[in-house]
């Protein structure tokens, strides 16, 4: 059981009677996290790396200890944990540099139509670059990736695999362990996307074995601005940097420079310091509540949502076997444009769209979706306001005349 | 009461539910423009048809929510056999009314008056924008 006023953690429902159901585009922001911007900004406020006087000093303290407590609670070590944008930079910088360096003519690059946009196009651009050709896992009818049909397409020309840990459409979980182990017997890579599974469960990198993960701040209370890539010590050491320029070199001089080791030579230009400081308090707030209690809480919210649509005669759901918190639905013959207006006068967020991912909506044989995401602040309440504005959004458009 | 009662007029609703000027024609003589809004997946082709400085014919085929399917037939109603000038006056006279900007307070919008709430939906105004906007496209291309 989560504590019960835990909405009391983030103050954006102070002034907002706000049920919030768009956690899979954006997390909220509690206070300790906010907390952890602000001690930066009025307590340091400096650049990291350069100064030699005692406050840049205390500040890359402070930004150094934030990628430690990131990569303890990823099971990763400090030189293999690097500092992004966010994910889709994350994801990018892996196709940029091993993609385009390892692959050629004959490779394949296995993905999977429930890609987010992020992981779907840096491997299309590399596939085109290099030549490798991009393969598809075959879905099953539901829209799962499964091992059979990993099975289908992983020959001795896999040389990467590319696939999301937990679909942000679809929120189904890949079951990316075996799937891992069975790539590496081939011989092929693995980068996880991971932007949807690490605000919601404990991942840890080295008994996953991935190669590569992804995931973003701002989706898992943490600021926006900052991401994290894991990557193997020894494939980021083989790694080219992508960006060039200040901190990541530790000789320059007219023809050439020499690059830091990683973390550093992958980071180049004033990094996001707040935000790592924001970032790891972030892991530490979702820690103290435990991640087997967010699921739980995530689970009984999904069952008694998906139980509750079940019974009522206008909506369908396009997943309703999916093991994480995310609902991917309409309200029959109502565009979902019209839907979300509905739901926004009663101050209900709900996203309506492809969620930048258009392979998986093209799948469902749709123009578009609503979808709904619980996390940690969403109580029962809200599934009730929630249900409410279904049936009375499904009797309203059918009175407008859809 | 909701304000969105207000948003889905009977004559929004009477274009959604029977679009005038629906599907695209492969006669010649017409110009194509099509916007597609990447964020929500709105998917409107504008096709019209421009002779003798009139608006001769538009046809409009797409994918959308009510507001922007409907604009597309209301776009094709109003504007045909208008001329070009007037029909530039009355495209930019829209789309400002419906992103707040600044219109022509005493412009005739005719049935398309009926999106005038849309203003008060931010999130909405792409969606009642579109069509006219792609419409925008083709007269520019025509006048050049
Ligand atoms: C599965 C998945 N991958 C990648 C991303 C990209 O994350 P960001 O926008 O933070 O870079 C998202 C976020 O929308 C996502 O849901």
């Amino acid at each position: 059981m989560l504590k019960a006023n835990i909405k009391n953690d983030f103050p954006v429902f102070q002034n907002n009677d706000l049920v919030y159901l768009d956690s899979a585009a954006s997390a909220l922001t509690p206070k300790p996290v906010i907390e952890a911007l602000k001690e930066y900004y009025t307590d340091y406020s400096v650049n990291v790396h350069r100064g030699v006087y005692r406050l840049s000093y205390q500040a890359t303290k402070k930004y150094e200890e934030a990628r430690q407590t990131i990569a303890d609670h990823i099971g990763a070590t400090f030189a293999e944990t690097i500092f992004t944008r966010g994910a889709s930079s994350a994801l990018n910088l892996v196709a940029s540099s091993y993609g385009m360096s390892n692959l050629k003519p004959g490779d394949e690059i296995i993905v999977s139509e429930l890609e987010h946009h992020s992981h779907l196009l840096p491997w299309q651009q590399v596939a085109k670059k290099t030549g490798a050709k991009l393969v598809f896992v075959p879905l099953t009818k539901a829209g799962r990736i499964t091992v059979e049909n990993f099975k289908k397409v992983l020959n001795d020309h896999t040389k990467m695999v590319a696939l999301t840990h937990v679909s942000n459409v679809m929120g189904y979980q890949t079951p990316i362990e075996e799937i891992i182990r069975l790539a590496h017997e081939k011989n092929a890579l693995v980068s996880v996307d991971a932007a949807q599974s690490v605000p919601h469960q404990s991942v840890d990198v080295k008994a996953m074995d991935c190669d590569f993960l992804s995931f973003s701040g701002h989706k898992m209370c943490g600021p926006t601005g900052i991401g994290v890539l894991y990557g193997k010590k020894a494939l980021l050491d083989a790694m080219e940097p992508i960006e060039f320029g200040g901190d990541m070199n530790d000789y320059v001089d007219k023809q050439t420079a020499h690059f830091k080791d990683t973390p550093y030579k992958f980071e180049t230009g004033t990094p996001p310091i707040a935000q790592a400081l924001g970032l790891a308090e972030a892991f530490r707030y979702l820690d103290a509540i435990g991640f087997d209690d967010i699921k739980a809480h995530e689970k009984a919210l999904l069952n008694k949502t998906i139980e509750a649509l079940n019974n009522i005669e206008g909506v369908v759901v396009y997943n309703p076997s999916a093991e994480t918190a995310i609902i991917a639905f309409n309200l029959n013959d109502v565009h979902p444009h019209d839907a979300v207006s509905f739901f926004d006068e009663d101050q209900i967020a709900l996203r309506a769209g492809h969620h930048c991912a258009q392979t998986v909506i093209q799948f469902l044989g749709v123009p578009a979706t609503l979808r709904a995401a619980f996390y940690i602040y969403n109580t029962e309440a809200d599934v009730e306001r929630f249900i409410k504005n279904v049936k009375e959004a499904i009797a309203f458009f059918k009175a407008a005349g859809f | 009461m909701r304000d969105l009662k207000n948003l889905y007029r009977q004559i929004i609703m009477d274009h959604y539910k029977n679009p005038r000027h629906k599907g695209l024609t492969s006669e010649e003589g017409y110009i194509k423009e099509h916007i597609k809004n990447p964020s929500c997946g709105d998917d409107i082709t504008i096709q019209s048809k421009i002779e003798d400085n009139t608006v001769k014919d538009i046809r409009h085929e797409g994918t959308g929510c009510s507001i922007c399917c409907s604009s597309a037939s209301v776009l094709a109603t109003l504007l045909k056999d208008k001329s070009v000038a007037e029909a530039q006056t009355f495209t930019r006279n829209y789309i400002n009314m419906i992103t707040n900007q600044s219109y022509d307070k005493n412009f005739d919008f005719e049935d398309a008056i009926a999106y005038q709430g849309v203003k008060d939906f931010p999130a909405r105004t792409k969606c009642a924008t579109i069509a006219w906007l792609a419409f925008e496209q083709t007269l520019k291309k025509q006048v050049k």
